[in-house]
């Protein structure tokens, strides 16, 4: 049967059919709607496969890897800079090895559409020593779950599956199989116990399956050749094997590489023939850089960082055409009258009323700082508030507050949503309280994930709790409604808060107003 | 036979409800999403520069925006109504001039959709508008689209939604 279906959809319904026992995720674009269709599927429900979001990236991690050792199939997703926050426990991953099949779905997204950065989830693969699978189409984002849970089970190891966000959030046809049945319980024997004694055997056992994992990438159907009379060799890469067949058709001497590591005797093969090699790959230079050590100073090897592709950016089709030679059609000169449209809060929205009450309050202090952190409230930048001087990673802003106000910066305010104080701003807020930091944190809450598109808010309903368990003093824990006509009640008690020399958390809490549509719109039908 | 489609407009406009690009564009600032139709097979997503048949825009400014992928043999149907939600929107009438211009077709799809009685129905009057143009689907093929899509919602909301429709191809 054939769907259309996202990339991300094709992935979801991918690993249902794959046997999926267990979802762990934090939402983050382009990956969100992987979870979001698990929890919607029908068969999901029936079988009651885990699929509730989790607190951050590495408790997603951990949860997986325990449904791993327990014997059963469990998928990680999150987007690239989600493999930060994991990092510690994937990398693990990889020593204790596997007993289910593991899939850890890295979402990237160059161009940076929607994230702070554009690092390429291919370099983590490569630094924990396992597999990586890069589809280039919706079917074979399907295709590759049930393919890489056996292959994750048959090496013993997590595989990383990587995509982009044109992949994930394009759509469409998909041609869908029966689904299996899910894994029966049946716990390691193995002990995990990463002790170094223990870990340095698990290492070399790791180091073992290297060659295994070579044959696997040189056997892969992903990993295909396809041969012309050309002498430029290509090395197209996941989705850049589209935009490649987009320019050139069938006329192409070219390995397409899905599948990682690299298949080098394929690619020795092509060079052999060939009389240069054009690396084309979306994200970073990963594989260009590996294939020169491959092939040798000699042979001339051009991509990104010959300049031959941009250095920065998605691909597109046009500048795969222009690296191929292939000349584009004339275009239209750019309209004289134009102008950018940035996105910005929506009206209505309680963060607009947070930033009008704090940008009032700090217009009387002049050496002040508002760290910020990562949101829909990251907007608070941008025109018309202009209140941010830092957005890092998640959890970032309460943390830099506390180095500036130690360094004697004040008043230095720390603005945090709530689904991203539980995921990183707790630990911080514990170091600041220990340190009785001279900080004004604020905990914008919205009773959802807002930015993703309203996912479950991990802490909703228990934000005082942690802050008073914590250690913040209960009078310095304040609530207040943000709204226009609370507006002298807000700006009074930052002000308070501000003047208070230690940790004090101000809690402004309203739904979202996308969420709160949502629900009235859910109550009357 | 193949058409290639740029569908645009402001996030929140009912552009996302056709793509998916979530996270901070829905919000107020521009989105664009990339239709390509085709008999055989093809493999990029995204739709290479001057080679959209078509520019279907819920807003005059947007439909401009992405000019250098309009095939010249192409075209532009849009609305002609400016949300202005940025302090520096362009003069009006110089934009309106502009895009005269340009080949290109445009109607205030909300005052029509609001004759129509069906004041949500401004999309379904775009693609009236754009639906003889799309040409690898028959102006009856999306009828029975509408049809099917809206089926669940009733007979009232069928029929409101193809007068909504069927007033955009008489504009087109």
């Amino acid at each position: 049967m054939k769907k259309l279906l996202l990339g991300d959809e094709a992935i979801a319904l991918g690993a249902i059919n794959a046997g999926l026992s267990g979802v762990y995720a934090y939402p983050g674009t382009p990956s969100t709607e992987i979870t979001e269709y698990i929890q919607g599927h029908p068969l999901a429900k029936e079988r009651g496969i885990h699929s509730r979001w989790c607190t951050n990236e590495k408790t997603a991690m951990e949860a997986a890897l325990g449904m791993s050792y327990a014997g059963k199939r469990a998928l990680v997703c999150m987007k690239h800079v989600g493999m930060n926050v994991c990092a510690d426990a994937f990398v693990n991953s990889a020593i204790t090895g596997v007993k289910g099949g593991l899939i850890v779905l890295a979402a990237d997204d160059p161009s940076m559409h929607s994230s702070q950065n554009e690092q390429d989830s291919r370099f983590y693969a490569k630094f924990a020593l396992v597999p990586c699978l890069e589809p280039s189409n919706q079917q074979e984002a399907y295709d590759m779950m049930a393919y890489g849970f056996d292959l994750s089970e048959r090496l013993g190891e997590p595989i990383v599956l990587r995509v982009v966000t044109r992949l994930a959030h394009s759509r469409a046809a998909v041609e869908v199989t029966e689904p299996m049945a899910e894994k029966l319980l049946s716990p390691s024997t193995d002990q995990w116990v990463l002790l170094p004694g223990i870990a340095r055997k698990k290492y070399v056992k790791l180091l073992e399956k290297q060659d295994a994992m070579r044959q696997a990438s040189e056997q892969s159907i992903y990993n295909k050749v396809e041969a012309s009379a050309s002498k430029t060799g290509i090395l197209a890469c996941g989705i850049a094997y589209n935009y490649v067949k987009e320019a050139v058709g069938n006329d192409a001497n070219l390995v397409k590489v899905s599948q990682y590591p690299l298949p080098d005797e394929k690619i020795k093969a092509l060079a052999a023939k060939c009389d240069e090699l054009l690396v084309i790959e979306d994200g970073q230079p990963v594989v260009e850089e590996l294939v020169k050590g491959l092939l040798g100073a000699g042979y001339p090897v051009k991509g990104r960082l010959t300049g031959d592709l941009p250095r920065t950016g998605e691909l597109t089709p046009d500048c795969v055409a222009k690296a191929l030679g292939k000349a584009t059609g004339a275009v239209f000169a750019p309209a004289k009258n134009m102008a950018a449209r940035p996105p910005q809060l929506c009206q209505g929205c309680g963060h607009r009323d947070v930033y009008a009450a704090l940008n009032q309050v700090l217009a009387d202090y002049p050496e002040h700082r508002v760290f910020g952190d990562i949101g829909c409230y990251t907007l608070g930048a941008l025109p018309p508030f202009q209140s941010l001087s830092s957005c890092v990673d998640m959890g970032a802003s309460i943390t830099m507050a506390k180095g500036a106000a130690d360094a004697g910066l004040f008043p230095a305010v720390a603005i945090i949503g709530d689904s991203t104080f539980t995921h990183s701003g707790m630990t911080g807020l514990l170091d600041a309280v220990n340190d009785k930091a001279n900080i004004t944190v604020i905990i914008s809450d919205n009773l959802t994930t807002g930015m993703t598109g309203g996912q479950d808010s991990a802490g909703t309903n228990k934000f005082e709790a942690i802050c008073l368990g914590l250690g913040v003093e209960p009078e310095h824990v304040r609530v207040v409604v943000p709204l226009p006509k609370n507006m002298p009640e807000i700006t009074r008690v930052i002000k308070e808060e501000i003047e208070y020399n230690g940790v004090s958390v101000i809690i402004p809490r309203r739904e979202c107003i996308q969420t709160f549509a949502r629900h009235a719109r859910a109550k009357k039908h | 036979m193949k058409k290639d489609i740029i569908l645009c407009g402001v996030g929140g406009q009912g552009i996302l409800s056709i793509a998916t690009m979530h996270g901070m564009s829905q919000r107020g600032g521009d989105v664009q999403s990339n239709l390509r139709l085709s008999t055989e097979p093809i493999y990029s997503d995204l739709i290479a520069e001057a080679g959209a048949d078509l520019i279907i825009s819920m807003e005059p400014m947007e439909s401009m925006r992405y000019l250098a992928y309009l095939s010249k043999e192409g075209k532009i149907v849009t609305s002609s109504k400016p949300f202005v939600n940025i302090p520096n929107y362009p003069d009006e009438a110089a934009l309106q001039q502009e895009l005269d211009t340009l080949p290109s077709i445009k109607l205030d799809i909300e005052t029509v959709s609001k004759d129509c009685g069906n004041p949500r129905g401004a999309n379904m009057v775009l693609l009236g508008m754009a639906a003889p143009y799309i040409g690898i689907l028959s102006v009856e093929n999306l009828r029975e689209a509408i049809a099917t899509v809206f089926s669940r919602k009733g007979e009232q909301v069928v029929e409101a939604n193809l007068k909504a429709f069927d007033a955009g191809v008489k504009n087109s």
